[in-house]
C-alpha cells in the first residue's frame, strides 16, 4: 500500500467481497450532563444503524437531532455512554486515543467551517495528515500535487486560506481529508455554510471522490437537497433517534414520517400549498387534481409498505377518455435516477366521460382532488 | 559598599564623582551587561516554564485537550496569587527560598530567581489568554487525522497562535525591564540601579535620564522587531 501511495496513484479500490457493513451503530446511547440541570441530556437513544462500503449515506436532522454527536463517534471523537460503534472491523468505543490513531488516518473528515491551518499554506495542509504519517518529503510532494490536481487547486499550492473562497476552502479540506486514501469520509454539514452555486461544486467533488476512490461518504446536513443530489441512502434523524431510513429514494417517493415529508417538501418542488390552491382556483374553474409522479415502485422494507408507481400514464389517459384538460401547475425532481414530482391538472368534469376517467386515474395513480372553485375539497392526504 | 542597599555593580568602585564619565561608563557598560542578562536568561528560563503552564491552564479548561477542572482550578489559583505580588515585596519575602536553590540572597543570580517565578506565572496567563482564541475546529481536524494531544500543541496550536504569542512576548520584555530594575534593591545591578545609584542619588539627572533613554531604546528595538514579524506574518495569514 505504501508503495502506491507514494507514487501518489488516486486509483478506486476494489469493493471488499464481505458484506458487513463498514459502519455499524448498535442500541448507542449517548448522555451529555448538564452543569445547570441534574437531568443528563440524551443527545442519541439507542441508534441502530448499518452503513455498506461505497455507500453516499445521507444523515439528515434539524441542528440538535444528534446528528453532528452521531457522526463524531465514528471516528470517536465522540464516545458512546453505551452501545458500541464498529467501524472497518474494529470496535472503536473503548480505544485508547493512541489506538485510535491508526484508525482515523483511514477516516477523513471535513467539516462545515472548513478548519484549516490558517498559518498554513494549502499545500502544507494538505500535507499535514501525511507529516503525521511520517511520509518522505518527496513522497509528500507528490501526493499533494496529486491531491490538488483532483480538487482543481493546483495553481493554488501556495496562497493561505485567507486568500480563498468557501468553496475552495472546502475543497482544499476534501484534498486534506483524502491524503492519507481514507476508505470512508465524513462530511459535517460540509455545504451548509456554501451558497446553493458552490454547494453543487462541492457536491460534485465528494460523488467523484466516491465513484472514482471507491471512499464511502457519511454526510450529515439538514438540507434535504444535498441528500437528494448525491446520496444513495438516507437516514432522518429527529430528537436523538433514527425515525426513517432506507433508499433515498424509496424515502422520497414514500416518506412514513411527518418530519421526512417536511424535509422532502424543502427539497422535491411541484406539490402546491394552500397558498396556491387559492390562486389555482381563483383563475381556473374546473377540478383541480394533482397526481403524484413516482417513476418506480417502492419495495416494501425498512418500516414501510410497498407502493406503487404513480403519475405514468396520464397524458394516454387523457388522450384516450379525449378530456379537456390543462396542467397548471407542477415540477420533477430526479432522484436516485428516477424521477419524484407532482403535476396538477385542471379538467373539464362537466363532460360525461369525466367520471370514467376520473375512476381509472385513481385506480392506477395516487391523486390529490381539489375540487372546483364553486365546490372546493381539501383531502386529507394534503394536509399531512 | 554596605553603607547602602543599594551596591554598586560588581568588581567596580563606589568613587565616581558627578558628572565624571571616564568612571561612569564602564559603570554603564557593566549595567547594561547585567541587565540583559537578568532580562534575557528570565525571558529565556521563565518564558519556556510560562508556556508549559500556559498551554497546561489553556488544556484543562473544561472542554480542551486535557480537560480536568481540578488541576486547572489547582494552577488558577497559584497564578492568581503570585501575580499581584508588586516584585519589590516578592524579592524579599523569595529570599528564604532564594538561599535555598541558588546559594545567596544577593547578586545579579540571586536576582535572577525570583524574576523566572514571577515571569513563568506571568507569562502563563499571557499564553493561556493568546490560546484562547484559536479555533477549536482546527484542533479538533487535528484530532480527526490521528494527531497526538503533544501533535497537536506543537503544530496547530502554537503556529495557529504564534503572531499574539509574539507579541505578548515582546510585552513581557517590558515587564522584565521593569523586574529588572528592582534587582538593584537585593545587590543585582543593572540600568535601575544604575539610574538611582549613580544618578539620583548623587542629583546627576543626565545619568538618570542616561539609563532610562537606554532602556526606551531597549523596549522600541523589541517592540519594532515583534511587530514587524507580526505583519510580515499577518500579511499572508489574514
Amino acid at each position: 500500500m505504501a508503495e502506491d501511495d507514494a507514487q501518489g496513484a488516486l486509483t478506486a479500490r476494489s469493493p471488499q467481497e464481505t458484506h458487513d457493513p463498514i459502519i455499524r451503530f448498535s442500541n448507542v446511547t449517548k448522555e451529555f450532563t448538564n452543569r445547570d440541570s441534574k437531568e443528563p441530556f440524551r443527545a442519541l437513544d439507542g441508534i441502530d444503524l448499518s452503513i455498506d462500503e461505497g455507500d453516499i449515506y445521507g444523515i439528515i436532522g434539524y441542528s440538535g437531532a444528534g446528528k453532528s454527536t452521531l457522526v463524531r463517534m465514528i471516528n470517536a471523537l465522540e464516545r458512546p455512554t453505551s452501545g458500541s460503534v464498529t467501524v472497518l472491523g474494529t470496535e472503536v468505543t473503548g480505544l485508547s486515543e493512541s489506538k485510535l490513531r491508526p484508525l482515523r488516518q483511514k477516516i477523513g473528515m471535513v467539516f462545515q467551517q472548513f478548519n484549516l491551518f490558517s498559518t498554513r499554506t494549502v499545500a502544507q495542509n494538505i500535507a499535514y495528515p501525511l507529516q503525521l504519517d511520517h511520509w518522505r518529503k518527496d513522497y509528500q510532494d507528490r501526493r499533494v500535487s496529486k491531491l490538488l490536481e483532483f480538487v482543481g487547486l493546483s495553481e493554488h499550492a501556495d496562497k493561505y486560506p485567507a486568500q480563498l473562497s468557501g468553496g475552495q476552502k472546502q475543497r482544499v479540506g476534501i484534498a486534506r481529508a483524502l491524503a492519507t486514501s481514507p476508505r470512508i469520509l465524513l462530511a459535517d454539514e460540509a455545504t451548509s455554510a456554501l451558497d446553493p452555486e458552490t454547494t453543487s461544486e462541492v457536491l460534485q467533488l465528494l460523488r467523484r471522490a466516491n465513484a472514482e476512490l471507491g471512499v464511502t461518504i457519511v454526510l450529515i446536513t439538514h438540507q434535504m437537497n444535498v441528500v437528494r443530489q448525491i446520496a444513495n441512502r438516507v437516514a432522518v434523524m429527529s430528537n436523538g433517534h433514527i425515525v426513517e431510513s432506507g433508499d433515498v429514494y424509496d424515502v422520497f417517493a414514500a416518506p412514513q414520517q411527518p418530519i421526512t415529508r417536511r424535509f422532502i417538501g424543502t427539497a422535491i418542488s411541484g406539490l402546491p400549498d394552500a397558498a396556491h390552491i387559492d390562486s389555482l382556483r381563483a383563475r381556473w374553474p374546473g377540478r383541480i387534481i394533482t397526481v403524484l409522479v413516482r417513476q418506480r415502485e417502492v419495495p416494501a422494507g425498512d418500516g414501510r409498505p410497498a407502493v406503487g408507481a404513480s403519475g405514468q400514464n396520464i397524458s394516454e389517459l387523457i388522450a384516450r377518455h379525449h378530456l379537456a384538460s390543462g396542467l397548471i401547475y407542477g415540477g420533477m425532481d430526479t432522484v436516485d435516477g428516477a424521477a419524484i414530482g407532482a403535476l396538477t391538472y385542471e379538467f373539464d368534469d362537466t363532460q360525461d366521460r369525466f367520471g370514467q376517467f376520473l375512476d381509472e386515474l385513481t385506480r392506477t395513480n395516487d391523486i390529490i382532488d381539489f375540487g372546483t372553485a364553486a365546490d372546493p375539497r381539501t383531502p386529507q392526504a394534503w394536509k399531512e | 559598599m554596605q553603607e547602602s542597599f543599594l551596591s554598586a555593580p560588581q568588581g567596580s568602585v563606589t568613587l565616581a564623582t558627578r558628572g565624571d564619565w571616564t568612571v561612569l561608563r564602564p559603570l554603564l557598560i557593566t549595567s547594561i551587561g547585567q541587565t540583559l542578562e537578568m532580562v534575557l536568561a528570565t525571558l529565556v528560563i521563565g518564558g519556556f516554564l510560562g508556556l508549559v503552564l500556559g498551554i497546561l491552564l489553556y488544556g484543562t479548561r473544561p472542554g480542551n485537550l486535557f480537560e480536568n477542572t481540578a488541576i486547572y482550578r489547582i494552577l488558577s489559583f497559584i497564578v492568581n496569587i503570585i501575580r499581584p505580588i508588586p516584585f519589590i515585596i516578592f524579592l524579599a519575602a523569595m529570599q528564604p527560598l532564594t538561599i535555598k536553590v541558588v546559594g545567596t540572597s544577593i547578586g545579579t543570580t540571586a536576582a535572577i530567581f525570583p524574576m523566572i517565578i514571577m515571569c513563568t506565572v506571568a507569562t502563563s496567563r499571557l499564553v493561556e489568554q493568546n490560546l484562547l482564541p484559536v479555533d477549536p475546529g482546527v484542533i479538533e481536524a487535528a484530532r480527526a487525522m490521528g494527531a497526538s494531544k503533544f501533535t497537536i500543541i506543537r503544530t496547530v496550536l502554537i503556529p495557529e497562535a504564534l503572531s499574539p504569542l509574539i507579541l505578548a512576548y515582546a510585552f513581557l520584555f517590558v515587564s522584565l525591564l521593569d523586574m529588572s530594575a528592582m534587582a538593584g534593591y537585593i545587590g543585582g545591578g543593572g540600568l535601575g540601579n544604575f539610574a538611582i545609584a549613580y544618578g539620583y542619588q548623587k542629583f546627576d539627572p543626565t545619568v538618570t535620564w542616561t539609563a532610562v533613554i537606554i532602556m526606551i531604546v531597549l523596549v522600541q528595538a523589541v517592540q519594532a522587531l515583534a511587530n514587524a514579524i507580526v505583519k510580515h506574518r499577518q500579511r499572508r495569514t489574514s
